[in-house]
């Protein structure tokens, strides 16, 4: 208890110090560019100290009176407010200043999500960018961002933003045709790219066909597609189920080559039908056929 | 004062548990330690304690013993006894303990005998029961039992080529740059749920759908939530779900809330979760010769049958079974005890418990399968 009240009052006295200590203010400009040179007049006679203390960094100096103080080109790389004290034996100059990001963009962070989403998807692909100066200091200026999402044999999607508070953003829709997009976002100079995975959707259509084959049945699917009409992609689950009075028979089976394919015991008048998903296909009544 | 008590109470509570379990052993730890359970007779002077002595010695694991007790051994090896119990390849029998037996006789004559002897085996995903008729003869002044040896079928040395798909997975490195992303998880979606009310407590049934074009490791949590919005409990789908699930594929499942009733739930939250991991869709388990018999002693049955090249160690079936109106009326699943080889179908039968047994109209099975090391 005694100790915080200890470092209460010793607060209190050094605010009060600055605060009644003080001359006259420094001259000093009242923004500068993030990572510029700058210099700040002084007057008076003898030695002095000279702190800058801001976001992250601090700068103390012993200066000269009378001579201007050079802040050399990157000293204060950091975007932010800053206070400048110069304490000399004659009293206590203060200023305030703000460090501001540079205006040209030298980096970008480019957030796009998802990496991988169905076709034909109305706003299904979200870009944001966060622009930077060279000193990674966020640039809040509005400054023009252009989005492109480009895919094979489609036009390219479009887009240009201007960023507000250092932040760009954009929805676009999935290409119709599957494959992989390029999803580029470029400020000034600077661009960055992602890739953007577009697969096929839901399966349309689902059709199979069967053939005797020994004592069995032989199941298989058309070439299965999506409603665009690309390839469904291999590896997803079919469901081949036979049917008949009192037993049934299903077998899971992959797509390979765009189609899948099981086989099944034969049973005259057994009911065969096929699924994926919540997606039913056609079904057929094995009558022996050949 | 109080703490000499508490002391005394302690010691007192433990001496006469020890007694408890040492004049009253429950039959597992009996077996572990070696004791015979109360009431067996192990004696080779009738032909049911000819057979409690062959299980009592196989519950030991002592298969030397157990093999001399037989009168047909000349008929197979020790080796082959063995692996009809525990299994040639690696599966859930080969790391089951014996839980208990049962004999029961069914017939006696002078010279020969038959006894029904009924192994409970107990692994870590539940029992399950190995029933065997075993033929006991006298032979001199003792008997001795018959093994009914199974003989397992073997799959002949040959080179079977597959090329079914693999899926690896390349995930975001420590290197990456802030805003590259990382694969995308992959999108599932719960397709139907319903909770039952079940004397155990409130059963969750539902299906599960893999939406994506990527495998994916799934797993399902509910929440069970009272009128004022409170959590009543939360469990999982632990091994009652098929984990993973290849793209478009739909697994069923069962969560139970033990002790808990139907009519204190508001409304269920439910959460699935979902992984990308690395998959293969080998192999193919054909699900054959699916029927379920009618109550009131319903049971699922058919044979899963390996379509692929590799041995599958471990097969898990679950059922789902609707109604006329193609609602969830129960999920059931069974473990195969004995490993897949390529090609050889094996039996399963999942009991449909008799309340819910007259509601089946239809069902659908799928297979989850493991093997030692990996996880398929």
């Amino acid at each position: 208890m005694i100790r915080l009240a200890f470092c209460i009052l010793a607060l209190i006295a050094f605010t009060a110090i600055l605060v009644w200590g003080q001359d006259d203010a420094l001259n000093v400009p009242k923004t500068v560019n993030a990572g510029a040179a700058f210099s700040i007049p002084t007057t008076g006679s003898g030695k002095g100290t000279l702190w800058i203390v801001g976001p992250d960094q601090v700068v103390k100096r012993e200066v000269d009176l009378g001579q201007p103080i050079a802040i050399a080109a990157g000293d204060l790389d950091n975007a932010g407010h800053y206070v400048a004290v110069l304490a000399s034996p004659s009293g206590t100059q203060t200023a305030q200043f703000d460090v501001t990001a540079a205006n040209q963009p030298a980096s970008i962070s480019f957030l796009a999500r998802p990496s991988r989403l169905p076709v034909d998807l109305q706003n299904g692909i979200t870009g944001a960018v966060y622009v930077f100066d060279s000193n990674r200091n966020l640039i809040t200026t509005p400054l023009p961002v252009t989005f492109e999402l480009s895919v094979a044999s489609a036009p390219t999607q479009t887009r240009t933003v201007t960023t507000d508070q250092g932040a760009a953003w954009t929805e676009m829709a999935s290409a119709q045709k599957a494959g992989n997009a390029k999803f580029l976002a470029r400020a000034g100079d600077v661009s960055a790219t992602r890739v953007i995975e577009q697969v096929p959707g839901t399966p349309c259509d689902l059709k199979m066909t069967a053939h005797k084959d020994g004592n069995k049945v032989g199941l298989v699917t058309d070439p299965l597609r999506d409603c665009s009409g690309n390839p469904v992609t291999d590896g997803t689950i079919v469901t081949f189920t036979e049917s008949w009075n009192g037993g049934q028979t299903t077998v899971d089976a992959p797509l390979k080559h765009g189609v899948a394919q099981a086989e099944v015991p034969a049973v005259l008048g057994a009911r065969l039908s096929v699924a994926t998903g919540v997606v039913m296909g056609n079904e057929i009544r094995w009558e022996g056929q050949p | 004062m109080g703490g000499r008590l508490l002391a005394f109470v302690l010691v007192a509570a433990t001496v006469a548990l020890i007694v408890v379990g040492t004049m009253w052993p429950v039959p597992a730890a009996a077996a572990y330690a070696g004791i015979n359970r109360t009431g067996v007779v192990l004696s080779a002077a009738t032909p049911q304690g000819a057979v409690n002595d062959l299980a009592h010695t196989i519950g030991q694991q002592n298969w030397g013993r157990a093999y001399s007790m037989l009168d047909n051994k000349s008929q197979f090896t020790q080796q082959e006894f063995i692996a009809d119990l525990r299994g040639s390849y690696p599966g859930l029998r080969t790391y089951a303990t014996l839980d208990n037996f049962e004999t029961q006789p069914l017939h006696e004559s002078d010279t020969q005998a038959q006894v029904q002897l009924r192994l409970r085996w107990s692994t870590v995903v539940g029992t399950f029961f190995d029933t065997r008729m075993v033929q006991v003869v006298k032979t001199g002044d003792h008997w001795s039992p018959e093994w009914p040896l199974v003989k397992e079928q073997r799959v002949p040395p040959q080179v079977i080529p597959v090329n079914y798909l693999r899926w690896d997975v390349i995930y975001r490195g420590p290197g990456d740059d802030w805003g590259a992303q990382d694969v995308e998880a992959p999108h599932v979606r719960i397709v139907d749920m319903r909770p039952v009310q079940r004397a155990a407590g409130v059963a969750v049934l539902g299906e599960l759908l893999n939406e994506d074009v990527v495998p994916a490791y799934v797993s399902v949590k509910a929440s069970l939530l009272r009128k004022d919005g409170s959590t009543l409990a939360t469990e999982e789908a632990f091994d009652k779900i098929s984990h993973l699930l290849l793209p478009k594929q739909v697994t069923p499942f069962l969560i139970m809330f033990p002790d808990a009733e139907l009519s204190d739930v508001d409304s269920i939250h439910m959460d699935p979760t979902s992984n990308l991991v690395a998959a293969s869709a080998d192999p193919v388990i054909e699900i054959q010769n699916q029927k379920v018999s009618p109550a009131p002693y319903s049971v699922f049955s058919g044979d899963v049958s390996n379509q692929g090249g590799q041995i599958v160690n471990i097969a898990h079936v679950l059922a789902t079974f609707y109604d006329q109106s193609g609602q969830l009326v129960w999920v059931g699943d069974q473990y195969i005890d004995r490993a897949l080889l390529p090609q050889t179908p094996v039996p399963f039968n999942i009991p449909i418990p008799e309340d819910l047994a007259r509601k089946v109209s239809t069902e659908r099975a799928v297979v989850a399968t493991y093997n030692s090391g990996e996880f398929q």
